[in-house]
């Protein structure tokens, strides 16, 4: 029985819930069992917003993650809040672009992304989100990069399929990047 | 198998009930169940259905009251401060034996209370929410499959027992995306002779109506009434039980909570603790036989609960006291965890060792 | 020998419970004579009110529901939505209509639902006993109001039609009286057309009938009708408040 919970954190409006999403569509198509949970109300609006996602070859308990295997962080109040509940043996994975701040723990496999910076760079300064997610699938042996770009097609309304293109391109641009 | 979508808890009741053949929706704005009114008013327009914002939570219910009275399938959808205002209407719709599905996507309470999820509406819900005498068919989904499985089931209990069917969500389970397959749905077709559809000068006038100033005659139909709610409890309860085979403490719960308990079962059964999970699916009508068979094998009782202890008495009075029962459980929009609720098996299993 | 009177076929032979002297008769009759001429009685369905008329689905013969205190006009949405080949219709008092349940009228108007709504007016909650309405004039004596009604206390009476006509919703607004022949004629012409409205699709029409309460008022039928024309209709001016139809016909011309 393998079972992967994720969590993803930052503020609203960084596409927290659309990275969780993305997660969570993959293992769809890969016929996992699978939930996703988002904080909601205001936070959506600008607070803190944060994503529950749990992979898993059984059916899933609680949706709700209380030490996640993998943390995604896009703010410092956000990697405070969660640094200590990771696993040990688990992954951290940082936009350094966001947090300057080191994570102190050793008992971690801990991944600095500028993705806001590389996002910027490549063009598409509103997906630092999937710059993370090309990093996770990269380095987590229970994800992989394969079927990414069919989860994106089926993920994005096709009235906005030029999205997929870009959200590749993000994906691709972590996926590359070599700490 | 049909195809498997992920779906928020919220959309699958919406897609659900249109699969059951509602078309007909009223509601108003509450957080956190807006999917469902935000679903509807995007189908229903092309399917042929009505959906309408209305004014108030109290004009919403009163709208079903008449759709239902039209003999049609129809619902709204609240969370737990417009529930409160819909119990007049709820009343009326008991009290005129028409059916309805309505669902509360709890959070917490009271007052104006909070967002978060909650289950501080399982009084309100099982107790009956209006004033007088009469019982809802109460169903507490656990999973975004189960949204949709009993919204349906809902739907279909309704026009069996001419009663409201409420779905006793939170708003975990509503806000949450998990995989989920549509299969085919049962859709039961009940004769609804006493509906409003127009005399067409072809038969007497028909009367929707939940007055009578004679006792005599209204204590006659809460007796009819009160028989057909023991049909209900008779023939309806549903519960899945969990490692309950040798189980020595026996944890109940339903909705988030049993999916948190559950993941604390397991942990347990890895310590060596012997224990079981009892989940009710229906609140109301409650699953007593289980529960009372439990009583006899079973030390004790653990009730989790994201209340103040309400299900509990429901555990007790099923068990009529047995065994002890322990409560464990937070409250206002809080979630136990998993190690909460194996603390509270432990002690269980302690207090009787 | 031919026949020169008899009951509309829309009303049941239940005998009316109303206080002797009460408006309430004339007004069911001017709606079952509606219904009746409009040949309209296998279609209609009514909403009975919380109030005098609370069993008034007992009076009329086409199929009849109860609403609960205010709300005929969400239950008659829900109908009509439902049932749109049906000609859906309340009865509701003053304080159904225009205190508790002043929210449904005012949406229900503003959707322009097509619904008739008869709202009879008698300046005074009835069933409960004599209490206060919305309507009750300044000065007006009741159970609540036992020193007249002090608009500096409790504020002044609600003027539906006049309230209602500011809306873009509505396609018809009038009031009407009952108190003497010539007042009910034009009243039973009114409730008719607010039904014909409906049957042509034009939507949310309202008919304020300003009715007496003998008994609440502590006067007898008589001098109840003569203090409609001295004391209400002043304050309740009748007519047209509001004609959709009528007004584009006059700006076509």
């Amino acid at each position: 029985m393998k079972t992967t919970q994720i969590l993803i954190a930052g503020f609203g409006g960084q596409g927290i819930l659309f990275a969780g999403k993305f997660l969570a569509y993959k293992g769809l198509l890969e016929d996992l069992q699978v939930s996703w949970l988002p904080s909601y109300g205001p936070e959506m609006r600008g607070g803190t917003a944060n994503c529950n996602v749990i992979l898993s070859d059984d059916p899933v308990g609680s949706p709700i993650i209380t030490d996640p295997d993998v943390l995604i962080v896009m703010n410092l109040p956000s990697l405070q809040k969660y640094v200590d509940t990771v696993v040990p043996g688990g992954q951290i994975y940082v936009d350094s672009t966001l947090i300057q701040e080191k994570v102190r723990r050793t008992d971690v496999e801990v991944y600095y992304i500028p993705a806001s910076q590389m996002a910027n760079d490549a063009g598409v300064p509103t997906l630092a989100n999937m710059v993370m997610m090309g990093c996770v699938l990269k380095n987590n042996p229970e994800l992989s990069f394969d079927g990414a770009a069919e989860t994106m097609a089926k993920l994005v309304p096709p009235k906005k399929a030029n999205l997929v293109e870009l959200n590749m391109k993000a994906l691709e641009a972590g996926r590359d990047y070599e700490g | 198998m049909a195809e498997r979508v992920l779906m928020k808890g919220n959309e699958a009741i919406a897609e659900a009930a249109i699969r059951a053949g509602c078309r007909h929706y009223f509601g108003y704005p509450i957080t956190p169940q807006t999917e469902v009114a935000a679903y509807m008013a995007k189908k229903m327009p092309k399917i042929g259905g009505v959906f309408l914002q209305a004014e108030s939570e109290i004009a919403s219910i009163n709208m079903v009251y008449g759709a239902a009275a039209a003999g049609m399938r129809v619902m709204t959808s609240s969370s737990s401060p417009g529930i409160s205002l819909k119990g007049e209407g709820l009343s009326y719709i008991a009290g005129s034996d028409v059916p309805a599905f309505v669902v509360n996507v709890q959070r917490g309470g009271p007052g104006l209370g909070g967002i978060q999820p909650s289950q501080s509406d399982y009084f309100q819900a099982t107790k009956g929410g209006g004033h007088g005498d009469y019982h809802m068919i109460v169903l507490a989904p656990a999973s975004v499959q189960e949204m949709a499985s009993l919204t349906i089931k809902g739907f279909n209990l309704a026009d069996k027992y001419l009663m409201t069917a409420m779905i006793l969500a939170d708003g975990t389970i509503g806000q949450m995306m998990e995989p989920i397959s549509f299969e085919d749905a049962e859709i039961e077709t009940y004769d609804k002779p006493w509906a409003l559809t127009g005399t067409k000068m072809r038969r007497p006038h028909n009367i929707v109506n939940s007055l009578y100033l004679k006792p005599d005659e209204l204590e006659q139909k809460n007796f009819e009434r009160y028989k057909k709610y023991a049909v209900v409890e008779e023939n309806e309860p549903m519960w899945e039980e969990y490692r309950m085979e040798d189980a020595e403490i026996c944890v109940v719960a339903f909705g988030i909570a049993s999916r948190v308990a559950k993941n604390a079962v397991v942990a347990a059964r890895a310590e060596g603790v012997k224990v079981g999970l009892i989940r009710p699916i229906t609140l109301w009508p409650f699953p007593k036989k289980p529960l009372r068979a439990a009583a006899d094998q079973v030390k004790a009782f653990v009730s989790v609960e994201l209340n103040m202890g309400q299900m509990i008495d429901d555990v007790r009075l099923a068990i009529e006291c047995k065994k002890p029962v322990s409560l464990c459980n937070r409250a206002g929009g809080m979630i136990p965890s998993p190690d909460q609720v194996l603390s509270a098996i432990r002690e269980a299993q302690k207090g009787e060792n | 020998m031919a026949i020169v009177f008899q009951k509309p076929h829309a009303l049941t032979d239940a005998v009316l419970h109303y206080c002797p002297g009460c408006p309430h008769g004339i007004i069911h009759r001017l709606v079952a004579e509606a219904i009746d001429s409009l040949g309209i009685e296998g279609e209609a369905i009514g909403v009975a009110p919380v109030g005098c008329a609370v069993m008034a689905y007992d009076y009329f013969n086409c199929d009849m529901i109860e609403a609960a205190h205010g709300r005929a006009p969400a239950t008659a949405t829900g109908l009509k939505r439902c049932r749109p080949e049906n000609i859906v219709f309340t009865y509701q008092g003053d304080g159904d209509l225009a205190s508790i349940g002043m929210a449904e009228t005012v949406h229900a108007a503003a959707r322009n639902e097509n619904i008739t709504i008869i709202f009879v007016n008698n300046a005074i909650y009835g069933m409960t006993g004599g209490q206060m309405a919305p309507t009750s004039l300044p000065g007006q004596v009741t159970q609540t109001s036992p020193y007249g009604r002090d608009v500096k206390h409790c504020g002044w009476p609600i003027k539906v039609c006049e309230l209602l006509a500011t809306l873009e919703g509505p396609e018809y607004i009038e009031r009407v009286a009952v108190n003497n022949v010539k007042n009910v004629k034009a009243a039973g012409r009114a409730i008719k057309k607010a039904f014909q409205n409906q049957i042509e699709g034009k939507g949310f029409s309202l008919i304020e009938v300003v009715s007496a309460c003998p008994t609440n008022w502590g006067m007898t039928p008589q001098k109840a009708l003569e203090w409609v024309e001295s004391d209400m209709i002043p304050y309740y001016p009748l007519g047209v408040y509001k004609d959709r139809s009528a007004a584009k016909e006059a700006e076509a011309k």
